[in-house]
């Protein structure tokens, strides 16, 4: 079953084209990366998904609801991480999931093990009454995440997930995002090409808009006749612009 | 449930933070205390505690404005509102949600002017309680300000913008620290156009017991008020959609 279907959705803003006729489908349960260099319009296609933007053109339809009609009911089924951290800098672990918990109206049990479950998935335990702000940009990631894991999203979108963390603290979050394969979708957006073809069930590889292609990380390097996909993907966004 | 949440995060914020405990309630003090200092020394009519505390607490609010402004601000730099914007929390959520946990933060500043006023000889009068209850406009019309500077600045425009010019504007055109009338003509025009000066002078006219002189000053408050919250709202809004 398609969790996401998306039909030549396009945002203009002005005179620039961000997205153009985009037209693609997610499974449920899959991990699909949106890769493109900077202006791609990798996190312009996530905003309209998520409804935070709406598109010019074209809609897109979330485990059969419209990001165009039926916002509220989309809302009830995504979360999202944003690029930046996206916490509560003043507020400590705890009260940061506290403050999603009672934003989803969650009863006290619920939240006290909806916070349990999550501190222990995101290994958050030992900075649990730290202050957001005050906790490495590694951690600020598992925190930003584990905010969006708690309203039990069937969609979760993470927009680029790793950026600026070093490899240790990358390596983590990988395997944080490995683990939940399958539980939930994932739409991850990025420019790594190693965390694309790590993560992904499927990658698309969107320029100046548009989508160039849209399949597994194997087939796209075979597609551009290289075992290596950062070369692939070189040679297919370049390729476009020829 | 959903909005008394986020309102009791920024509450959270607000107090958290060292330096808005300083100006929210610190600085209004250090000024009653300085200008009574200099009062008692060399009498001045305009720096009598009576004429003097209503102003300190009208002007103490313009720190509400940079508070409210700087944290709506920054959640929308550090993408917090986005992340919010996706959930269910509703546009009236947010909007009361910034606006209400300031209120008690501006009520708790103009109780602590008055009771320092109260140590340096202003009359205990049931007239003090009403001044407080008579902040909560005043008090909306500067959150309301910040509401606004919120959601059109970045979090380092709203710093110069409401931690300096509105605080001068606010400290110039109230006639707290200066006679407008020994000034006159645009100056004084202009300071009578804008909402603080009329602040001010409804704060003491209640101080007063002058229940009748708190008109027009009232409609003037309420006025501001009223146009800034729309303002405030259509703004916020408009950054939403921009998203």
């Amino acid at each position: 079953m398609d969790a996401i279907k998306i039909e030549g959705l396009t945002k203009r803003y002005g005179d620039l084209i961000a997205v153009d006729g985009l037209s693609l489908c997610i499974k449920e349960g899959e991990l699909f990366a949106l890769l493109g260099v900077n202006g791609a319009g990798k996190t312009t296609t996530i905003k309209m998904l998520s409804c935070l933007t709406a598109p010019s053109e074209g809609d897109a339809y979330l485990h059969g609801n419209s990001i165009c009609k039926d916002t509220a009911a989309v809302k009830t089924l995504i979360a999202v991480s944003p690029q930046e951290t996206a916490v509560a800098r003043g507020l400590s672990v705890r009260e940061n999931l506290q403050l999603m918990c009672g934003i989803y109206g969650f009863e006290n049990d619920k939240k006290v093990a909806k916070i349990k479950e999550l501190t222990a998935l995101l290994d958050l335990k030992e900075v649990i009454e730290k202050k957001a702000g005050k906790l490495s940009g590694g951690y600020q990631r598992r925190l930003s995440i584990a905010m969006a894991l708690i309203s039990e999203p069937k969609i979760l979108f993470l927009d680029e997930p790793t950026l600026g963390l070093d490899v240790l603290a990358r390596s983590d979050l990988w395997d944080i995002i490995r683990s939940l394969k399958g539980k939930v979708t994932i739409v991850l957006t990025t420019h790594y090409m190693e965390e694309a073809e790590a993560l992904s069930d499927r990658i698309a590889i969107m320029k100046d808009g548009k989508l160039l292609i849209c399949d597994t990380a194997a087939n796209i390097k075979a597609v551009a006749g290289t075992d290596n996909f950062e070369q692939a993907f070189v040679q297919i966004v370049k390729g476009a612009g020829k | 449930m959903r909005m008394l949440t986020f309102a009791n995060r920024n509450a959270k914020e607000i107090i958290r933070d060292p330096i808005n405990v300083f100006f929210g309630l610190g600085f209004p003090l250090v000024l009653i205390l300085l200008l009574s200092a200099i009062q008692a020394n060399i009498p001045v009519d305009l720096f009598e505690i009576a004429h003097l505390s209503p102003g300190v607490a009208v002007f103490g609010l313009s720190f509400m404005t940079l508070f409210s402004a700087t944290l709506i601000a920054r959640d929308r730099s550090s993408s917090l509102l986005q992340r919010l914007y996706t959930t269910p929390l509703t546009p009236l959520d947010f909007i009361l949600g910034y606006t209400l946990p300031i209120i008690p933060f501006a009520v708790a500043q103009s109780i602590c002017c008055y009771l320092v006023a109260i140590i340096l000889g202003l009359d205990v009068t049931v007239n003090i309680l009403f001044a407080i209850l008579f902040i909560i406009p005043i008090s909306i019309l500067f959150i309301a300000l910040g509401l606004l500077f919120g959601s059109i600045l970045s979090d380092k425009q709203v710093g110069g913008i409401c931690g300096a010019l509105l605080t001068n504007l606010s400290a110039w055109l109230s006639g707290v620290w200066f006679d407008l009338e020994l000034v006159g003509g645009v100056f004084r025009k202009i300071a009578y156009a804008l909402p603080f000066v009329h602040a001010v002078e409804l704060e003491r006219a209640v101080i007063r017991g002058s229940y009748a002189d708190i008109f027009p000053h009232l409609w003037w408050v309420l006025g501001y008020a009223a146009v800034a919250l729309l303002a405030a709202v259509l703004f916020f809004l408009r950054q939403m959609k921009r998203q």
